[in-house]
């Protein structure tokens, strides 16, 4: 038989008028509206955390405790063990580039909690110097944090991991709670389609039978249910990609006020807006095959 | 062609509706199928035309032991077999011509041959201006002609018929006989169940006559 495109394809039943024809689209728009929110929560999230974990594994910081004594003599001895701590860490494999954070900027740091006032750089404060390794061969650090603690007294370092392990673990569930809820859209969706299938073979019992008794093969008829849910779903699954681009618009609205600040990341990668919008794709495929697979178990009980 | 043994069919806990069903159809045969309303005609056709399995025995049909066919199999054999139903089971939102055209396009017939052959037999059973007439528009007569065309246009090598011209006046129903026996002629094997007496002693063919779901041969 000539090959006809989908849309065209014949069909011996009368499933275009069949109420499933009305509302499963309506069923399918918001499982795909669901799963594009749970998606783009997933890419996004995927982009902040790769985006973190760029940013804090090239880089280290040193702290060193401000040493006793009033505050010239304090920053004075702290002075001399930054300047040590300097060139401990030049000399040191692995590292790129140290610098001493200035005293404007430490108390730039602390501004937020404890205010813009002078007294601030009336306070012994610790110094920090922030250490950019070598992407390719970056230095050991249990031997770095060794020969600090041995050469420096109050120097300790930090590589960030504590928090952000915390923080990326978080995200990590996060990221996992959207895939788990993508996969039961998906599984919803699916019995959806199973059931609106099994009505539709239910109402149209009759016909099924003399295509049957006239000698069609289980998939001529598998077939034209799966064209029909083809249909429905590729319908369904515009109308809710539809609903989701103000969503998706809004995201992009909010990531170009943040750009810049901590989670610059929070816009939609190539890769996430190609998933998004196969979304109705994979709702028709899905629930072509469902309706397949239901036609051909459900025949397998005739003769 | 087709062969029976011991075939008898019950449902349930009831009685055997068939009994101990024996006999042979040798390919290119024409038989009428008799018997009062009730004695099990349309059963016998049911498993002819694989729509049901037997309680007990044996079918061969075409050389196939049935009971042991697998399932995929059966559609090619059902595709062998034309049916007219006694209720003609039209396809209510399809046209006539769509019916008619129903066992070509299952077996994967041309487009370009459907147009061509369905109206041609549409025309033979004179039914030439009615090929977009859907089923519930049309008459008893023209449904059942319908039906006829649709078990036919695959040149089925057994051709099954249930009472095919209870709604048609005689000379239709001759009409429909010099199809089937032309049919026949072309080397399809038929079998007509019928009440019709008349039909029966006008054409001379042998019947297979059922009487309390036993069958006796005359």
């Amino acid at each position: 038989m000539r090959k006809r495109a989908l849309f065209f394809r014949r069909s011996d039943l009368p499933l275009d008028q069949d109420a499933t024809s009305r509302f499963l689209p309506w069923l399918v728009a918001p499982m795909v509206f669901l799963c594009a929110v749970a998606l783009t929560s997933v890419f996004i999230l995927n982009g902040l955390i790769g985006r973190w974990d760029r940013d804090v594994s090239g880089t280290l910081t040193v702290e060193i405790a401000a040493a006793p004594g009033d505050a010239s003599e304090s920053a004075e001895r702290t002075r001399e063990k930054v300047e040590r701590t300097l060139a401990l860490l030049k000399d040191f494999p692995g590292v790129a580039r140290a610098r001493a954070l200035s005293q404007d900027q430490l108390v730039a740091l602390l501004a937020p909690w404890l205010g813009n006032s002078d007294l601030l750089k009336e306070l012994p404060l610790p110094a920090l110097i922030d250490v950019t390794t070598l992407p390719d061969t970056p230095p050991d650090l249990t031997a770095l944090t060794s020969k600090l603690s041995q050469s420096v007294s109050g120097a300790s370092l930090d590589d960030h991991r504590v928090w952000l392990s915390r923080l990326i673990g978080l995200s990590r569930s996060i990221e996992w709670l959207a895939i788990a809820i993508a996969v039961l859209i998906g599984g919803v969706t699916s019995a959806t389609v199973f059931y609106a299938t099994r009505t539709g073979m239910a109402v149209h019992q009759e016909v099924i039978e003399v295509l049957h008794l006239i000698g069609a093969p289980d998939d001529y008829i598998a077939r034209q249910f799966a064209d029909r849910a083809f249909v429905l779903g590729l319908k369904g699954g515009v109308i809710g990609l539809i609903l989701t681009l103000p969503i998706l618009a809004a995201i992009g609205v909010t990531a170009k006020r943040l750009e810049g600040g901590f989670l610059a990341e929070l816009s939609l990668p190539i890769i996430g807006w190609a998933s998004v919008l196969a979304l109705p794709a994979v709702a028709a495929l899905l629930a072509m095959v469902t309706a397949r697979v239901t036609v051909h178990r459900t025949l397998a009980h005739l003769l | 062609m087709v062969q029976f043994d011991n075939v008898a069919v019950r449902y349930g806990r009831g009685p055997e509706i068939l009994q101990d069903i024996s006999f042979t159809l040798p390919a290119g045969s024409f038989h009428f199928l008799t018997g009062s309303s009730g004695a099990g005609k349309s059963t016998l056709l049911r498993l002819m035309y694989l729509a049901q399995r037997p309680s007990r025995g044996r079918i061969v049909l075409f050389g196939r032991d049935v009971a042991v066919a697998k399932r995929y199999e059966l559609p090619a054999l059902r595709r062998r077999v034309g049916v007219v139903f006694q209720d003609f089971r039209l396809l209510d939102h399809l046209s006539a011509l769509d019916n008619v055209a129903l066992p070509l396009r299952v077996a994967g017939a041309n487009e370009n041959d459907v147009r061509k052959f369905v109206p041609d037999l549409l025309t033979w059973v004179g039914l030439a201006d009615h090929l977009d007439a859907k089923p519930p528009t049309l008459s008893g007569g023209q449904k059942q002609r319908v039906a006829i065309a649709r078990a036919v246009i695959g040149r089925p090598d057994l051709l099954l018929a249930d009472e095919p011209t209870g709604n048609v006046d005689d000379n239709i129903a001759m009409r429909l006989m010099y199809l089937f026996e032309e049919l026949n002629k072309l080397g399809t094997t038929v079998v007509v169940a019928t009440h019709n007496e008349n039909l029966v002693s006008r054409l001379p063919y042998p019947q297979l006559r059922l009487e309390n779901g036993q069958m006796r041969r005359g």
